[in-house]
C-alpha cells in the first residue's frame, strides 16, 4: 500500500465496506487518492472498481437498499456522514460517465447547466466559462460556430467530450470516470486520452477502465480490484511489470477475467 | 400448414383489421360531416340556443365547452403533473404505493355518470353551489386526474437514468433535476396525455349533467366581470356544454329543427376537438424544439 504523506491525499479511503441488500460488494477498502494524479482503476467485471468509484461522489446513495460503512475522508472530511451536503460535495466531485449522456438541448445550455444552476447569471461570464471548458476538452475548433445546435447531433466521442466540459464547468477538484471510453472507438478513445492526461496538471482524476492498455497509458497508479477487495494499489509501472499479488499477475496477463 | 402460409394469413388478418378500423372511423366521420356541415353557418355559431322555437344556434355552448375545458385543466393539469412527479420520482416501493396506484386505477375505471352523482352529492348540493362551471370542472377533474398522473409516471419513467444521474452528479438538487432535466425530456408525453385527457372533457356530458346543468343564463359577451351573473367568465354559473347539448335537445327538445341543431352540433363537436389536437400539439412541438434546440 502507498506511504505518502497524508497532506497530498485528497480522498483517504480508510476500511469501506459496502453491501447491496445482502451482496457484500466491497470489503475493507483502504486506498488514499493523491492530488493532481491519475488513478486507474482495474478488475474483472463485477470486481467492484464502478462500486467504489461511485462511493467518491455518493452516487450510490440513489440505489436503494445500499449500506455503507468505514471512512471516506475528502478533503479531511468524512463523506459517510448522514449531514453531508450531497450538493456540494458534487460541486466538488465531478463525474463522467461510460457513456456519453449530454442533456437534449443546445450545446451551450449543457457546459452551462451547471453554473446556471449554481447561481452564475451573467451571460458574459457564463460565456467565458463555456468556452473556457470547450477549449480544455478540445471540442471547442469543432463546435464554436454551432454552440445553440443540439447536443445530440455530435458523434459519440464529441459528446462524451462534451460531457467532460459539461463536468468541469463546475469548477471540480476532482474528475471521477467510469469506463470513459468503453463506447467509443479508437481516435475517439486516443482524444480522451490525450485530454486526460492534459487535464491532470488542474485536476485529480480517478479512472475505472477495463481497457489494461489504458490504464497503463494514462495512469500514474494503478488499482487491481477482485471479488470486491482491493489486491493492489501501487504505481502504474510497477503494477504491469512487477506486480506483488499473483492474482494482480494473473489478471494482467490475461490468465482470468 | 407451412409457416410461410400462416406469416401470409396473419399479415392477412392483421391488414383486415387495421381495414375494419379506418373504414369505420372514415363512415362514422363522413356521416356526422355530411350530415352536420349543412347546418353550421356564421348564424349557427353565433346566435343563442332557443328551447321552443326552430333556427336556434349554439354560440352559448360552445362557448361553455371551451370554457369548462379550460378550467377543467387549470385544476387538472397541476394537480396531475405533480402526482405523477410523486410517483414516479419520491414514492418508495412498497404497501403505500401500490395502494395509491390501485386507487388510481379504479378512480380511472369509475363510469362517468357515477362520477356526475358524485358531483352532485359534492360539488352541487354539500357546497350549496348549485350547478355550476365549477362544480363541472371539478367532476371532470376526478375524471380525469387518474390520466393524467399514469401518463405523467409513465413519461418521466421512460426518460432515460443517464440524464437524472448526469445532472445529480453535477451537483444539482434533487426538484431542480426534476424541474430542468425530467419533465422538459418527459414533456412529449405529458403532452399526449393532456391533448387526451382535453379531448375526453369536450366530449363529456353524463358527468355534466348533473354539476354544471342544462341551462345557460342569459349571457352578455361584452360583460367581462367574472363576479357578475351574466358575465360569460363566471364560475358560479350554471353552464350546458355542446355535449350536452345534443343530449338534451335529442332526448327533451321542444324545437321542431332537432335534427339540424343535434348534426350541426356534432360536427362542430367533432371538428373542434380536431381543431384543438391539431394546434395543441403543433404550440407543443414548438416549445419541445424551443428547449432541445432542435430545429
Amino acid at each position: 500500500m502507498s506511504t505518502q504523506t497524508l497532506t497530498r491525499d485528497i480522498f483517504d479511503v480508510k476500511d469501506l465496506n459496502l453491501w447491496y441488500g445482502e451482496h457484500h460488494a466491497l470489503k475493507g477498502i483502504n486506498f488514499p487518492i493523491q492530488k493532481k494524479e491519475v488513478t486507474a482503476m482495474i478488475g474483472p467485471s463485477g470486481c467492484g472498481k464502478s462500486t467504489f468509484l461511485k462511493t467518491l461522489n455518493l452516487m450510490n446513495k440513489m440505489i436503494p437498499n445500499v449500506r455503507i460503512t468505514g471512512e471516506v475522508n475528502f478533503d479531511g472530511e468524512n463523506i459517510l456522514n448522514p449531514k453531508t451536503d450531497l450538493v456540494e460535495l458534487r460541486k466538488h466531485v465531478g463525474m463522467v460517465f461510460q457513456k456519453g449522456n449530454p442533456f437534449p438541448q443546445s450545446i451551450y445550455d449543457n457546459v452551462a447547466y451547471g453554473p446556471r444552476i449554481h447561481g452564475i447569471k451573467k451571460r458574459t461570464h457564463l460565456d467565458e466559462i463555456v468556452t473556457k471548458a470547450l477549449i480544455d476538452v478540445a471540442l471547442w475548433d469543432e463546435v464554436k460556430d454551432r454552440l445553440h445546435a443540439p447536443a445530440l447531433g455530435l458523434s459519440g466521442g464529441q459528446q462524451q467530450r462534451l460531457c467532460i466540459a459539461r463536468a468541469l464547468a463546475t469548477k471540480p477538484d476532482v474528475l471521477l470516470m467510469d469506463e470513459p471510453t468503453s463506447a467509443l472507438d479508437p481516435i475517439s478513445t486516443l482524444k480522451i486520452e490525450e485530454l486526460i492526461l492534459e487535464l491532470k496538471e488542474k485536476y485529480t482524476i480517478v479512472i475505472v477502465t477495463h481497457n489494461m492498455q489504458q490504464a497503463a497509458r494514462v495512469s500514474d497508479k494503478t488499482a487491481f480490484f477482485l471479488m470486491g477487495e482491493l489486491i493492489e494499489v501501487d504505481l502504474t509501472p510497477n503494477i504491469f511489470s512487477m506486480p506483488k499479488d499473483s492474482r494482480t499477475e494473473d489478471y494482467i496477463t490475461g490468465r482470468f477475467g | 400448414m407451412n409457416s410461410k402460409a400462416a406469416d401470409r394469413i396473419a399479415t392477412g388478418v392483421f391488414v383486415a383489421i387495421a381495414i375494419t378500423i379506418v373504414t369505420i372511423l372514415a363512415g362514422l366521420f363522413f356521416y356526422i360531416f355530411v350530415n352536420g356541415f349543412k347546418h353550421i353557418s356564421l348564424e349557427f355559431l353565433t346566435s343563442p340556443s332557443s328551447n321552443v322555437r326552430a333556427g336556434g344556434g349554439i354560440r352559448d355552448q360552445l362557448f361553455n365547452s371551451f370554457y369548462i375545458l379550460f378550467i377543467t385543466m387549470l385544476i387538472t393539469v397541476p394537480i396531475g403533473i405533480g402526482g405523477g412527479v410523486y410517483m414516479a420520482e419520491y414514492a418508495k416501493p412498497g404497501k403505500v404505493t401500490d395502494l395509491i396506484r390501485t386507487c388510481i386505477e379504479v378512480l380511472s375505471s369509475l363510469p362517468s355518470i357515477v362520477i356526475g352523482m358524485f358531483g352532485l352529492l359534492i360539488f352541487v348540493n354539500t357546497t350549496g353551489w348549485g350547478y355550476t362551471i365549477l362544480g363541472g370542472a371539478l367532476a371532470l377533474t376526478i375524471f380525469n386526474l387518474p390520466t393524467m398522473v399514469r401518463t405523467t409516471e409513465d413519461a418521466i419513467r421512460a426518460v432515460p437514468r443517464d440524464l437524472k444521474e448526469a445532472s445529480l452528479a453535477l451537483g444539482v438538487t434533487h426538484w431542480h433535476t426534476i424541474k430542468t432535466i425530467i419533465l422538459p425530456a418527459a414533456f412529449p408525453s405529458v403532452l399526449t396525455g393532456a391533448i387526451l385527457a382535453a379531448g375526453r372533457v369536450f366530449g363529456e356530458a353524463a358527468a355534466l349533467l348533473f354539476t354544471a346543468g342544462l341551462s345557460t343564463p342569459r349571457l352578455d359577451y361584452t360583460n367581462w366581470n367574472p363576479f357578475s351573473e351574466q358575465s360569460p367568465l363566471n364560475i358560479f354559473r350554471p353552464a350546458e356544454t355542446l355535449a350536452v347539448h345534443i343530449w338534451s335537445v335529442n332526448t327533451q327538445g321542444l324545437i321542431p329543427d332537432v335534427n339540424e341543431v343535434a348534426s350541426g352540433s356534432s360536427a362542430v363537436l367533432v371538428l373542434s376537438v380536431l381543431i384543438f389536437n391539431l394546434l395543441a400539439r403543433w404550440i407543443g412541438s414548438l416549445i419541445h424544439k424551443r428547449a432541445t434546440a432542435t430545429k
